[in-house]
């Protein structure tokens, strides 16, 4: 049976993986490459890497810190923020990628989607959607918004539109990026993961708000994720993948096991 | 001397750097002499059937099939698997070496496409290529066509029915799945694959 996925993810800055709540306070949690083969090695099934601060300050994507850390990885490792070029996306597959995640980019120019699947195929492309329920709205799940720029910019679009444009552009999965839940370890937005799910076939990774083994259950089992991603907790000793999984398998999830 | 096709589509990093963790020098080419003149062969993975064009316009079809039929042995990874079957629905021009019979097929209705993750493999205990990859084995998987099972089939994975997840007939080899993205068990088949006697 195909298991459902949980991968870390590790939001850099300056080379330096961090991580905050809701987009801000960032506290230095050590070093991408080092902290990318201790997950591995605990059993996560992929690694994300966010270069979060790639946007805004307008810089590229830290190819050595990626190079570094795909060296001694053999699991799926994708890379993303501020990748803006099927080129730059080149450069950073070249680095030791699998895949990348792009997303206020792809925003600006959604051809990007279609450039990138075309040289290097639909599974490469993952795009990432920071969502944000539209709270004043009858139906605030369904008109959720899409935010970019690391959260900092609303873009007017609304995110189940936008994700089955994306899947029409050829992306190969969904990362959804609940901005309401993210950090607060309060469990994930299952609602919305759940209503992008069905509006399109590839897979969605949920993200933002992972706190406990019953938060990634709820979100495979009633949020109808594929995979599930989440930073913080790992990094910090909370939840060791492996009894993450563990857990997860005692409440009927498919997980890889062992691992 | 080892070396892994390079047809100009896809992402040969990743195929480089698990080989290089196995203490192989590999050699990326796209140059048919220098696959005639191999002692193994790898043909990467790509994203979609059509980039197999490329290998016959550039004699490298020709090329593979001289290494085969001298008994090289030959690995295809992923669309490089589905390339030894007679073709695929994704692009019905383009044929295949037609070494295992059968067309490969976009995953029915009923199941997400693609399939992504990590899902199990029932393996064939004589293989060469699955030796030591237990039965049941987890290995990551990422594609939206599949080739059917065939005699030569060596581990079946199920999703949406049975797929061949690896063939295997003498030293012709190809696995569905990415063995250099497939942790501890990925890296047994590549394994097993450098240290074939040839």
């Amino acid at each position: 049976m195909l298991t459902k996925r949980i991968i870390a993810c590790l939001d850099v800055r300056s080379g330096r993986v961090v991580k905050g709540v809701q987009f801000v306070d960032l506290v230095d949690a050590g070093d991408p490459a080092e902290l990318a083969k201790r997950h591995a090695a605990a059993g996560a099934d992929e690694i994300v890497l966010l270069d979060i601060t790639a946007t805004h300050e307008g810089r590229g994507t830290l190819l050595d810190t990626v190079r570094r850390a795909a060296k001694e990885l053999f699991i799926p490792f994708t890379v993303g923020g501020g990748i803006r070029s099927a080129d730059e996306a080149s450069a950073v597959f070249d680095a030791g990628a699998d895949k990348v995640s792009v997303n206020s980019a792809a925003i600006a120019d959604p051809g990007l989607i279609d450039a990138i699947g075309r040289s290097f195929g639909a599974q490469a492309v993952i795009v990432a959607i920071d969502a944000r329920r539209a709270t004043n709205s009858a139906d605030p799940v369904g008109q959720a918004e899409v935010f970019v720029s690391g959260g900092r910019t609303r873009t007017g679009r609304q995110v189940i539109e936008w994700a089955r444009e994306a899947e029409a552009r050829g992306a190969g999965e969904i990362l959804l990026t609940s901005m309401d839940a993210d950090g607060t370890r309060a469990g994930f937005d299952c609602e919305l993961t759940a209503r992008v799910s069905e509006a399109v076939e590839i897979p969605v990774i949920a993200s933002g708000g992972a706190g406990t083994a019953e938060h990634f259950a709820e979100v495979f089992q009633a949020g109808k994720a594929h995979a599930a991603l989440a930073a913080s907790i790992f990094h910090f000793g909370i939840a060791d993948v492996r009894a993450l999984k563990r857990e997860l398998a005692m409440r009927g999830v498919p997980v890889r096991l062992p691992c | 001397m080892i070396t892994v096709i390079d047809y100009k589509a896809g992402n040969l990093t990743s195929v480089m750097k698990a080989l290089d963790a196995l203490g192989c020098q590999a050699t990326v080419t796209a140059d048919p002499e220098v696959v005639r003149r191999s002692t193994k062969v790898i043909l990467p993975g790509v994203g979609h059937f059509q980039a197999t064009q490329l290998l016959e316009e550039t004699g490298l079809t020709a090329a593979v099939s001289d290494a085969i039929a001298r008994g090289v042995p030959f690995l295809g990874i992923c669309v490089g698997l589905q390339w030894l079957f007679e073709g695929s629905t994704e692009a019905p021009a383009v044929k295949g070496l037609s070494l295992f019979q059968g067309e490969c097929e976009r995953f029915a209705p009923g199941v997400k496409v693609p399939h992504v993750g990590w899902n199990e493999v029932r393996v064939n205990p004589q293989s060469r290529l699955m030796h030591g990859v237990e039965d049941r084995a987890f290995v990551y998987y990422t594609h939206s066509y599949r080739a059917p099972v065939v005699t030569e089939t060596v581990a079946v994975t199920a999703y949406g029915g049975p797929f061949s997840g690896a063939v295997e007939r003498g030293n012709v080899m190809g696995v569905q799945f990415h063995p250099e993205k497939s942790g501890v068990a990925g890296m047994r088949v590549l394994r097993n694959f450098v240290e074939l006697a040839c």
